[in-house]
């Protein structure tokens, strides 16, 4: 008998799931996909909102603040790369001012610090690529930014190590109320449990439907993104937003905390909860809106583009905790921007429910710490030399263009909750996100999971099942495509 | 008498020639195009009996590399490219392999020999 | 730290060649530097016949041309690195690599030769919208795992682009029994070399399509089609000639791009057009001392021509370590002007030339009974009438070093022009 199950392994799952092995108990995240960070979290703007944004009072404003005020001690305590850049929100005619002002004073109200009005000189002075049409600015110092891989398997590395059970690969497909709680069934399997956490992202809505009659609608919202090579990733120091006004909500463009720059989202409400495919039409809206408010935009630059699905509730509110009908069914549904953000908040605010709910009791061998992949890059030449002396795969160099080693990678494959597949350690070390995408590593990658995983070169897949990157040896005999036309 | 005119790209060297072989029942009789004597040859073997040199991978048994590469030493008849392909696909060697190591005396009766392009020492 | 005369990086064509040249010039303190664990770079992978009939007059296959040059360098008993990958070089020619052997290590050169070669264009640069599913390869990397590994990347292919690695991998995956489904080029012309059309493409009746380009992706883990469509003059998709493929996967032959991320980094200047190092006769880039040579310089067509250029660059790095390479300042420019993209080298100083050099440069588009012109300021001194240039080629002027030295020429132009 489980005391929690998790459904969902996104940066909002694994985030209760880390608060929640602060107690004792037998708590279990179930995923469908292979990996942890596989949906919603994985193909986001990556930023650490400072919280000016939504209606004072609600959930995203309550969670998103708290959530910035919490990232300094968790991005220490998880070793997650995060870094305050401070945004702009920018105003593009003077008839909105008053629109930016109002911004301004929604940000006071929410309990955002720090907030400040820019005349455009002042803005362009911080920010020289901003275009002619800016005329003001709201600056937010407080905004960060952050890698959402990091920071997912922060959590879901942290909670692993303090006991929480991950099941990867399978999906729950019903949910049934029992006398004691609810029996959660999967393609692998029944577990039986005394509460459940529903955070499933765009699905969060199927199964808090499945246990409650005050239905749910997620409407997956696409929003299409590019990436830009690393020699644009000072085109910008902050995150610039434009002001939601006339022409929709805009376009940002920000540094990654890597050094890369990313321009998106477009948003495109679809049917399909998998519509992860770009389109032509959105890479060509991205081009044209951020130049309204940014000039230049080295668009040539892009190394790749991507989509990601927002989980947008029809009241466009988080939802959060037990529907009355439905005890012991905790619901983190509804979590799109800023989701990110929130997640340790929501975290904090989950777990405390499912605790008093459950009566759980403190764990006192809860460690807080995570290591994340070590990089002897940050080392001096000397200390790195050494190091490399004493393991040598890290001497070994796998991704030329993000400088990672065999040792990182294996390191990657062999911690908790370890990379299986090409995409996992790419989002664990970076191998293969830089301006070749692959091209030079992954066959090495392949290679290397092959080997520590003690599978054949065909099992080694992309990311989920089903996406086998290598079909066979070859002269294996040829089909009838061989036929010689005379 | 039959004649026909045959236009062709020289694939002998990188120029690629555009070629054209005037041909008398089937019997080519001149060449023109060609910037070398190579290209003649070519031109009269490419509408007569084509050829082409089939090259690809064998397995290696206990070799530092899985698969090495090899050649037909010579051209062979364009038609026997797939049966080429059959008998390299059944072929396994023994490690190691040196650049130049005859795999196969001859190749689907073509008469050419199946050689080794690459060394593939042992493990 | 280690010290060395010159220090090449890259182990692949170019850095061989360079090696052996700088060494028969005389220099016995040479060093390669090389990430893989055997040298001959790309040449390892590409396992066709059709290199060497310029240095060696016979036909080879990639590996049995790079074995050609190994062997001249192992019996020069020139020391090499291998498994040995650069992170950075300094403008002072400190030079830092880490390898799983030797760890992290420093070599103080006089002279660098960047031998780097080139990467492919990946799909995240075409902008091809879509899934991102399992499937997707650009055609050198599928070339290394069908060849390399031995593995098959898949069995029903779409190519996209008409590079040589892409037309090369559309006979290789068919011999290996693959069925390739079609090869789509955006421009009106094929990137590739003709012979490879004939006996890659057309021997196994695989359709080229000239201007048609991917416009989706289909399929969320594994590739399961594409949809490609016509483009117009300006390479815009023309809406209502989309037509779906079936296939699971997806090779890419759209390009390279010179490898200079080390260049860069250490203070060398690039050329436009090229992505490469801007260089002089001497193959010199701005820094003295540091040269460049094969595809880190500029694209290739020809691994002969790699071999030559970088022959010279060897050479020149010896005259530098000797001190016999002289530097006057700028040197003549070489200017472009009809079809001609770019020269390589950029300026010209005829006082370090041999006694000819042979200038080369790439055309923008196909062009029938052309003329390559010459001019020395506004005497045309040349005047050659080709019968095709095309984009896919490399051609070549070649200048002596008698008709420009002592004659106070302010710049040498470089023209093709309609026939």
């Amino acid at each position: 008998m489980w005391d929690a199950v998790i459904i969902g392994a996104g940066v909002t799952g694994s985030a209760i799931a880390r608060e929640l092995s602060r107690r004792k108990g037998k708590f279990c995240v179930i995923e469908k996909e292979s990996d942890v960070c596989s949906g919603t979290s994985k193909a986001n703007s990556a930023i650490v909102h400072a919280g000016f944004d939504a209606e004072t009072g609600s959930n995203k404003a309550i969670f998103n603040v708290r959530g910035n005020q919490m990232m300094d001690q968790i991005s220490e305590e998880l070793d997650v790369p995060f870094r305050r850049n401070g945004a702009f929100v920018v105003c593009l005619n003077e008839e909105e001012l008053p629109a930016l002002r109002a911004l301004y004073e929604r940000g006071l109200q929410n309990g955002v610090k720090e907030l400040r009005l820019l005349s455009r000189e002042e803005a362009v002075e911080m920010e020289p690529n901003l275009s002619d049409a800016v005329v003001g600015a709201l600056y937010a110092p407080t905004s960060g930014i952050v890698c959402p891989f990091e920071l997912t398997m922060g959590f879901a590395e942290n909670a692993a190590k303090n006991g929480v059970e991950f099941r990867l690969d399978t999906a729950v497909t019903k949910i049934e109320k029992t006398t004691f709680g609810w029996r959660v069934i999967t393609e692998n399997g029944e577990l039986e449990t005394r509460a459940v956490v529903n955070a499933a992202g765009v699905y969060a809505d199927v199964f808090h439907n499945m246990v409650s009659k005050e239905t749910l609608t997620i409407t997956p919202r696409r929003g299409d993104y590019c990436l830009l090579d690393k020699t644009a990733g000072h085109h910008v120091e902050r995150t610039i937003f434009q002001l939601p006004g006339k022409l929709g909500k805009g376009i940002l463009v920000t540094p990654t905390v890597h050094g890369n720059l990313l321009v998106g989202p477009t948003a495109v409400d679809v049917e399909d909860k998998e519509a992860t495919a770009t389109t032509a039409a959105g890479i060509a809206d991205l081009t044209e809106k951020s130049a309204l408010a940014v000039r230049n935009v080295p668009m040539r630059q892009v190394i790749t583009s991507f989509a990601g699905l927002r989980a947008h509730d029809d009241r466009g509110d988080f939802v959060l905790g037990e529907p009355d009908d439905a005890p012991y069914f905790f619901d983190a549904a509804g979590i799109e921007s800023p989701g990110l953000t929130s997640a340790p908040a929501i975290g904090e605010y989950i777990a405390t429910l499912v605790t008093e709910r459950l009566g759980l009791e403190k764990n006192e061998d809860f460690n807080p710490i995570r290591r994340g992949v070590f990089h002897p890059s940050s080392l001096s030449f000397e200390e790195r030399a050494e190091f490399i002396r004493f393991h040598p795969a890290y001497g070994r160099m796998i991704c030329r263009c993000e400088g990672m080693s065999e040792g990182e990678i294996l390191d990657a494959i062999h911690r908790p909750l370890g990379a299986t597949t090409v995409d996992g350690v790419k989002r664990r070390t970076r191998a293969g996100m830089g301006r070749c995408q692959g091209g030079f590593c992954s066959p090495r990658v392949m290679e290397i999971l092959a080997r520590e995983l003690h599978v054949d070169l065909t099992e080694i897949r992309k990311a989920d099942r089903g996406s086998e990157i290598a079909v066979g040896q070859t002269d294996k005999g040829l089909p009838e495509a061989a036929e010689w036309k005379e | 008498m039959k004649t026909e005119i045959r236009e062709l790209t020289c694939i002998n060297c990188p120029l690629g020639c555009t070629v054209t072989v005037e041909l008398h029942d089937g019997e080519p009789v001149k060449v023109t195009g060609n910037t070398c004597v190579r290209g003649e040859i070519y031109a009269k073997k490419e509408v007569t009996h084509p050829t082409r040199v089939v090259t690809s991978t064998i397995r290696v048994k206990g070799g530092a590399h899985p698969v090495v590469a090899v050649k037909t030493r010579t051209d062979v008849p364009k038609e026997t490219i797939f049966r080429c392909m059959e008998a390299i696909n059944a072929l396994t060697v023994e490690a190691p392999v040196s650049i130049g190591d005859v795999l196969m005396e001859d190749i689907c009766g073509t008469g050419v020999e199946l050689v080794a392009t690459q060394n593939c020492p042992k493990t | 730290m280690k010290q060395a005369d010159i220090v090449i990086i890259g182990g692949g064509p170019a850095g061989l060649a360079a090696a052996v040249s700088a060494y028969d010039a005389g220099n016995r303190n040479i060093l390669i530097i090389e990430r893989d664990e055997q040298l001959g770079g790309i040449l390892n992978q590409c396992i066709h016949n059709g290199f060497g009939l310029h240095t060696f007059k016979e036909e080879l296959t990639g590996p049995e041309y790079a074995a050609r040059f190994i062997k001249q360098v192992e019996e020069r008993e020139i020391p090499c690195v291998l498994g040995s990958m650069v992170l950075d070089i300094s403008p002072e020619k400190v030079i830092t690599y880490t390898s799983s052997t030797e760890g992290l290590v420093q070599v103080q050169a006089k002279a660098v030769i960047l031998a780097m070669g080139c990467r492919e264009r990946p799909r995240g640069a075409l902008n091809i919208p879509g899934y991102r599913p399992a499937g997707i390869f650009s055609a050198g990397t599928a070339q290394r795992l069908v060849n390399i590994e031995g593995y098959m990347p898949g069995r029903e292919v779409v190519i996209l682009g008409s590079g040589d690695i892409g037309l090369i991998m559309a006979r290789r995956m068919t011999l290996e029994g693959a069925k390739v489904k079609v090869v789509a080029e955006l421009m009106p012309y094929s990137g590739g070399l003709k012979r490879n059309i004939v006996q890659c493409l057309d021997d196994f009746g695989i359709p080229l399509k000239l201007r048609h380009t991917v416009v989706n992706i289909h399929g969320k883990e594994r590739l399961t089609g594409v949809t490609l469509a016509e483009v117009d003059s300006h390479g815009k998709p023309i809406p209502g000639t989309e037509e779906e493929y079936s296939c699971d996967t997806l090779l890419l032959s759209c390009g390279l791009i010179p490898e200079n991320e080390l260049s860069r980094n250490a203070g060398v200047e690039m050329a436009p057009v090229t992505n490469g190092p801007s260089v002089n006769e001497s193959l010199e880039t701005n820094l003295e001392g540091v040269f460049a040579c094969g595809n880190v310089l500029h694209v290739h067509d020809l691994v002969d021509y790699v071999s030559q250029e970088a022959a010279i660059a060897g050479r020149n790095a010896v005259a530098f370590v000797n001190g016999q390479l002289k530097h006057h300042g700028a040197g003549i420019p070489v200017s472009v002007s009809g079809g001609v993209r770019y020269t390589v080298p950029r300026t010209i100083d005829p006082e370090n030339m041999d006694d000819t050099l042979t200038v080369r440069f790439r055309v923008g588009a196909v062009y029938q009974n052309a003329y390559i012109d010459v001019y020395f300021d506004d005497k045309r001194v040349s005047h050659i009438k080709r019968p095709v240039l095309a984009p896919g080629e490399m051609e070549k002027v070649v200048l002596r070093k008698s008709d420009l030295l002592g004659q106070n020429i302010q710049n040498i132009k470089v023209e093709v022009t309609q026939g």
